[in-house]
């Protein structure tokens, strides 16, 4: 449901004539806008085709934006891929009977929630630059995947134990009747449910995981902003480097942001996340938000966000139903 | 552990981590409201400008943003958000710092409400359409019925996203070091690279530090949005 539908009445000839209005004052003041930034690009002699055309040489390609756009994708992948393995250990952990695992599970989650990935890139680059631990070559490339790893890992897990946490508790105490352990339950029952459930969330932090890894920037990893840069210094052309490597980015995670759509339009199809599993619509992330910004957004457009307490939580779910 | 915190001048750093983010925080709100307005706006042109700000913005890594705030609008376009001379024509000593600094505000500010506008919009969101149409049925006007019925609600259903995204600016902050603004991060770096055998506490504080920024921030969103959640 658009929020027009909440504010608006369905609109009369007055109304029809003033939104008739606003759109020729919207038209207008887009219009002036772009004519202001076209004046300045051209005033400062950006649009000139010497700024432009080593776009269209191989070697801007092969060079600089090519291995860049390799070099992001491999450190979101590798990072994605240890997020949700760890991810999993922890949530596991954090819903384990033995208490000091519980503990030490949160600990975790909690203190690598609330520290930036930067500051977590920029620790790990250094330590192991110091201490020598590693090729010096891979210490970006290892900074940007633990920074990434230790943040998302604890994000993720938090979403895991949400989609736990909405099943419908007939679910574990079936489970629990038919002579299963609680950890069995757990392991079998619970949280292969929450999985599938949350393919769509695990998608959109991809995005997330994405855009972060261009923090590699402040710890020299040669990912896509480098390239923009280099490409800038090499070819005097600062300003189309990072219009087309912003391009790329949003290209990439818009694909990507589609992507989850699908992924969670589909599973409402096959009606896989009946009975209040994590529909991606209630999943929630952890601290929500704490994730460098990203706010999560499902097909609708609604925005996911954190919901730990059970209050929102609740308004969220009842939201649900009315939005669809 | 105090001598690394004098030296490392950690302080002022936190304390202008809390100015970055203080000062884009209201930015953002600002931005942000207003292009929720023009994406909640019954228009259609207008709703496509608020949609492809939030589309473009929201997939755009906020280093890029800063960085090319830095490189690209100061650089390549010369707007220039701190004056060279001071009010009394003698060079600015502070230019480049805060030229940095507001460089760094507008990236976050222009990343974050994005942000801003998604939860506001969210908040809208939370509202049943029946409560609408409850206002209009016993006959109020549509402003009456924004300011008694809608706007209240939709209030209160945005304070926990708001809140997060608050949180996440805080965080978000550390990322102006690419731009050498002297906060936590760069600081960080400095211990790094000048007192590399403080690596490990110099970690811990700037942790401790970011802790404690944010989790009273989160216990507060928390317990502001339940006391202040629409019963429904």
């Amino acid at each position: 449901m658009s929020g027009a539908a909440v504010l608006f009445d369905a609109p009369g000839p007055r109304a029809r004539r003033l939104h008739r209005i606003l759109t020729a004052v919207g038209v207008l003041l887009a219009l002036a806008l772009a004519w202001v930034i076209l004046d300045r690009l051209i005033d400062r002699e950006q649009l000139t085709a010497a700024r432009w055309d080593w776009l269209l040489t191989g070697t801007a390609w092969t060079n600089y934006l090519l291995p860049g756009l390799f070099d992001t994708l491999r450190a979101a992948a590798i990072a994605i891929v240890l997020s949700m393995v760890l991810a999993l250990g922890l949530a596991m952990a954090r819903m384990s009977e033995v208490a000091p695992l519980r503990w030490a599970a949160s600990i975790f989650v909690e203190f690598f929630r609330a520290v930036p990935v930067l500051i977590m890139m920029l620790f790990t680059f250094y330590f192991l630059s110091i201490n020598q631990f590693t090729p010096s070559g891979l210490n970006p490339l290892i900074g940007v995947i633990v920074g990434l790893t230790a943040y998302n890992s604890a994000v993720l897990c938090e979403v895991i134990r949400n989609g736990v946490a909405s099943l419908p508790s007939g679910q574990r105490e079936a489970g629990l009747s038919i002579g299963l352990s609680p950890s069995q339950v757990r392991r079998s029952i619970l949280v292969p449910q929450a999985l599938t459930a949350m393919m769509p969330t695990l998608i959109s932090q991809v995005v997330v995981i994405t855009k972060d890894s261009a923090l590699g920037y402040i710890i020299l990893y040669p990912e896509l902003v480098t390239s923009a840069r280099r490409i800038g210094s090499a070819e005097g052309a600062t300003l189309p480097a990072y219009v087309v490597v912003a391009a790329i980015f949003i290209l990439v995670n818009y694909g990507l942001g589609k992507l989850a759509e699908f992924v969670e339009s589909r599973q409402r199809r096959r009606n896989r996340s009946a009975g209040g599993v994590v529909q991606a619509g209630t999943a929630t992330l952890g601290a929500g938000v704490v994730d460098g910004g990203q706010l999560m957004q499902d097909a609708a457009g609604r925005v996911h966000t954190n919901v730990g307490d059970a209050a929102s939580e609740a308004a969220h779910r009842r939201r649900e139903p009315r939005d669809d | 552990m105090i001598d690394l915190i004098e030296q490392a001048q950690l302080l002022p750093a936190f304390f202008l981590t809390i100015q970055l983010a203080l000062w884009s925080a209201a930015f953002a709100l600002i931005l942000g409201t207003v292009i929720a307005i023009l994406r909640l706006a019954p228009v259609g042109v207008l709703n496509a400008l608020g949609a492809s700000y939030v589309t473009l913005v929201r997939n755009t890594p906020l280093t890029l943003i800063v960085v090319a705030c830095s490189l690209v609008l100061w650089g390549q376009l010369g707007i220039e958000p701190a004056s060279r001379r001071l009010p009394d024509g003698s060079g600015n000593p502070d230019f480049i710092s805060s030229l940095n600094f507001r460089l760094g505000v507008i990236g976050l500010s222009i990343y974050h409400a994005a942000f801003v506008c998604e939860a506001i919009r969210s908040g809208v969101n939370t509202i049943p359409l029946g409560q609408a149409e409850a206002a209009r049925s016993i006959g109020l006007t549509f402003p009456q019925s924004l300011r008694e019925v809608i706007l209240p609600q939709a209030f209160r259903g945005a304070i926990t996203p708001l809140g997060n995204v608050l949180i996440a600016l805080v965080k978000n902050t550390t990322v102006v070091a690419a731009i050498g603004v002297f906060e936590t991060a760069y600081r960080m770096r400095w211990i790094a690279e000048f007192r590399p055998a403080d690596l490990m506490p110099g970690f811990a504080l700037v942790a401790l530090g970011f802790v404690i920024l944010t989790l009273p921030l989160g216990l507060l969103v928390s317990h502001l949005s339940q006391r202040l959640a629409v019963k429904r």
